[in-house]
């Protein structure tokens, strides 16, 4: 029994840390949320340049062949960072069921420049009205029930379903029969896109966590300065306790989202349910963030003019993508207590 | 990261869960903080003492199997988990024991452990005093030196003492500078109850049991030999229980994995007539006990390796004490009107369990440093905002 990370995990997530520190500061988050393209420039490339994007690109075809532990911390930073790229979608979601269900020619033809940072990949599965960043897609992966296909950028029509986030690119997108290439069809798709939609809603959850950490720093930093009645407020025990509060949640969320992360790699019997517990807290406890975020920085938190809209946005957009926490909770009751009576 | 256990670890397992399965009493044993409940506890703490199951964590030589950590976590489930009986040795065994095996004498490991295991000496804690509760540092009972005598003679009052009433010795903090204030100038002793001087009044609890008590000294005699750690040296001796009983060792996940299965147990049971969002109450508790169980593999994990949780064992308390009452909220959702049901009611359900549960479960955030303390201390000690 160990549940902890490995030095090597922990020095990559420093890495990741410190190139999303330098590269995507808030200001490059800030431009980009009202900039058209919705990202900042070079971001994927260099992200691609140190494995993170290519992550779980099998190493034959250029990638580091790494699984959903590997990626869970780069995640969370990526959230902390409040990263505009479709990092889920991508590499946590796209690359991985793309191996599960696609012929080696066209693994062959898209893996490499994938890992490179040249193509992107989006994903849209049953129950998802929109694609986000399918403007920027290369392929598509996209489900009809049992079967997966796959969708060339270029054959996509597009239209535009702006979100409360201005990175958020969400689309709804039609396409001709004709430009699909099919990929499964059957019992082996639909294990694959369940399996899709749970790496979707781990790759999130920890997206959510490294938001949510993001908004309680920044605003115990903010606690700290802010001086009213002649104190900061931070010393007064009514903020303490939201902060506390937030903290906590947070805290707990972490173990959960680890273990599920443990679970999904190791392929443990009761990964879904244990995706879905950690999506669960993860949202739970970012909407905690965010809402105590507002409230103890006041009406600044209030204007666009300063940065945490930026963060709070995110959270808001993700909570519900993925599956809201009512919809796991369900998924875990149906797991642990069986259906309704 | 591997959350498996080792085959030697599951071995361990096997033979916690087939002793216990041998010798749990079939029915649950009538509460251990009354008198007669308190006599049929202490049969079931020495047949566990007898086979070396009660303080497993502890060196041979005590009476303990030096259990790892993890064993002691896989003991705790399986012990909650076969439905044993709640341990009247806690606060011995775990409050003062790890402060013994810290700072106390050979002499005193020699003379106190053993009997403690074998529940031959039954301790309680004298900290809260009538105005010292969350403010610990606020206790005036005070011990004044008599050299003559070789020892203190203690005078003050002690107050909600848990079990005080049914224990044979107390440990306490008593002021032993008078010119010292808060934090200093405080000795931690160990009082047999039956020292002259002494009186013992037990105070009826909300839940019904005679748990309380209220200590009285009068004058009363210590010798030198029942100091625990330096004289004057007592808040830094006392708050390395404290943050056992914050922590792992109190409250362990065995506990609350247990609880949650027999909540889903009653789900199973009254689920049909229950109001449709006690599902959601139910699922929620069920994952609250999971994430307090995954976090406590992290704790130990990092224990384990030479960490130590500090301040973060505040986050541990407040979380499971709010869980336990969550998890018997839930279950008076799901029983309506008959959660209000007394034990001797005919219709009661579970005896009348979850109603008493419930009251036990809201002492949680009162004790140990109420949860708002707690609170304090994450602000303050692990975000770092200004006391001031």
């Amino acid at each position: 029994m160990r549940f902890a990370f490995t030095d090597e995990q922990l020095l990559f997530r420093e890495a990741v840390r410190d190139f999303l520190g330098k590269e995507c500061p808030s200001e490059a988050v800030r431009y980009a949320f009202v900039d058209g393209a919705g990202r900042v420039d070079r971001l994927w490339v260099g992200l691609a340049e140190m494995g993170v994007v290519g992550l779980t690109v099998p190493e034959a075809y250029g990638g580091l062949g790494m699984n959903e532990l590997d990626l869970v911390l780069l995640l969370e930073e990526s959230g902390r960072a409040a990263l505009p790229e479709p990092l889920v979608e991508n590499t946590a979601v796209g690359v991985p069921l793309l191996c599960e269900v696609a012929p080696p020619d066209v693994l062959e033809d898209w893996l490499p420049r994938v890992a490179a940072g040249d193509a992107q990949v989006a994903v849209r599965l049953v129950g998802q009205p929109f694609v986000l960043a399918a403007d920027r897609a290369d392929l598509l992966v996209y489900q009809h029930e049992d079967r997966v296909v796959a969708v060339p950028g270029a054959a996509l029509r597009l239209e535009p379903q702006p979100s409360v986030d201005g990175t958020r690119h969400l689309f709804a997108v039609d396409f001709d029969a004709s430009d699909e290439i099919g990929l499964v069809a059957g019992s082996k798709g639909w294990h694959a896109t369940n399996l899709a939609f749970d790496r979707g809603a781990l790759g999130t959850a920890a997206v959510l966590v490294g938001l949510a950490e993001h908004l309680i720093d920044v605003t115990v930093a903010y606690a700290k300065e802010r001086m009213q009645f002649g104190a900061p407020i931070g010393s007064f025990q009514a903020v303490k306790h939201h902060l506390a509060d937030a903290y906590l949640q947070v805290e707990f969320a972490k173990p959960v989202l680890y273990n599920a992360a443990y679970s999904m790699a190791n392929g443990v019997e009761t990964s879904s349910r244990d995706v879905s517990t950690a999506k669960c807290f993860a949202s739970d406890a970012a909407m905690l963030a965010a809402r105590t975020a507002l409230q103890c920085h006041g009406a600044i938190g209030y204007t666009v003019e300063y940065n945490l809209h930026l963060w709070m946005k995110r959270v808001w957009a993700l909570v519900a993508s993925w599956g809201d926490s009512a919809y796991h909770r369900d998924r875990v009751a149906l797991a642990v207590l069986g259906p309704r009576p | 990261m591997d959350l498996t256990f080792s085959p030697a670890e599951e071995a361990f397992r096997e033979e916690c869960r087939t002793w216990l399965a041998e010798h749990v009493p079939a029915e649950p044993l009538p509460s251990g903080d009354t008198r007669e409940g308190f006599a049929l506890h202490l049969e079931w703490e020495r047949k566990l003492f007898d086979a070396r199951w009660s303080v497993v964590s502890w060196p041979v030589e005590f009476g303990g199997r030096d259990a790892s950590l993890w064993e002691w976590l896989i003991f705790e489930e399986e012990y909650y988990g076969a439905g044993a009986p709640q341990r009247v040795t806690q606060n011995g065994i775990f409050l003062l024991a790890p402060t013994l095996f810290e700072f106390g004498t050979q002499e005193q490991r020699d003379r106190f452990l053993p009997r403690m295991a074998a529940a031959d000496d039954l301790w309680c804690q004298g900290w809260s005093e009538p105005d010292a509760g969350s403010d610990l540092a606020g206790i005036k009972s005070r011990a004044v030196r008599d050299d003559a005598a070789g020892g203190w003679r203690i005078t003050g009052q002690k107050t909600w003492t848990t079990r005080g009433a049914f224990c044979n010795w107390l440990f306490g903090l008593f002021r032993t500078d008078p010119e010292a204030e808060r934090h200093h100038g405080m000795t931690y002793f160990l009082v047999p109850l039956d020292t002259e001087g002494v009186t013992v009044r037990g105070v009826g609890r909300l839940d019904g049991d005679e748990g309380f008590a209220e200590v009285f000294f009068e004058d009363a005699f210590v010798p030198d030999d029942l100091v625990l750690g330096g004289v004057n040296e007592g808040w830094r001796v006392a708050m390395a229980t404290t943050s056992s009983e914050r922590g792992l060792t109190l409250r362990s996940p065995g506990r609350f994995t247990a609880s949650a299965a027999r909540l889903i147990d009653l789900y199973r049971r009254r689920g049909d007539a229950a109001n449709p969002t006690s599902r959601e109450a139910v699922i929620q508790a069920w994952m609250d006990a999971e994430a307090y169980r995954l976090y406590t593999l992290a704790d130990v994990t990092e224990v384990v390796e030479g960490g130590s949780p500090g301040a973060r064992s505040s986050l541990n308390k407040i979380w499971w004490s709010e869980l336990d009452v969550r998890m018997h909220e839930a279950a008076l959702g799901l029983l309506g009107p008959y959660g209000e049901l007394a034990g001797e009611a005919h219709a009661a359900v579970d005896g009348g369990s979850w109603m008493k549960g419930y009251q036990f479960s809201l002492s949680g955030p009162i004790y140990a440093g109420t949860n708002e303390i707690q609170r304090n201390v994450i602000a303050e000690r692990v975000l770092g905002l200004p006391r001031k």
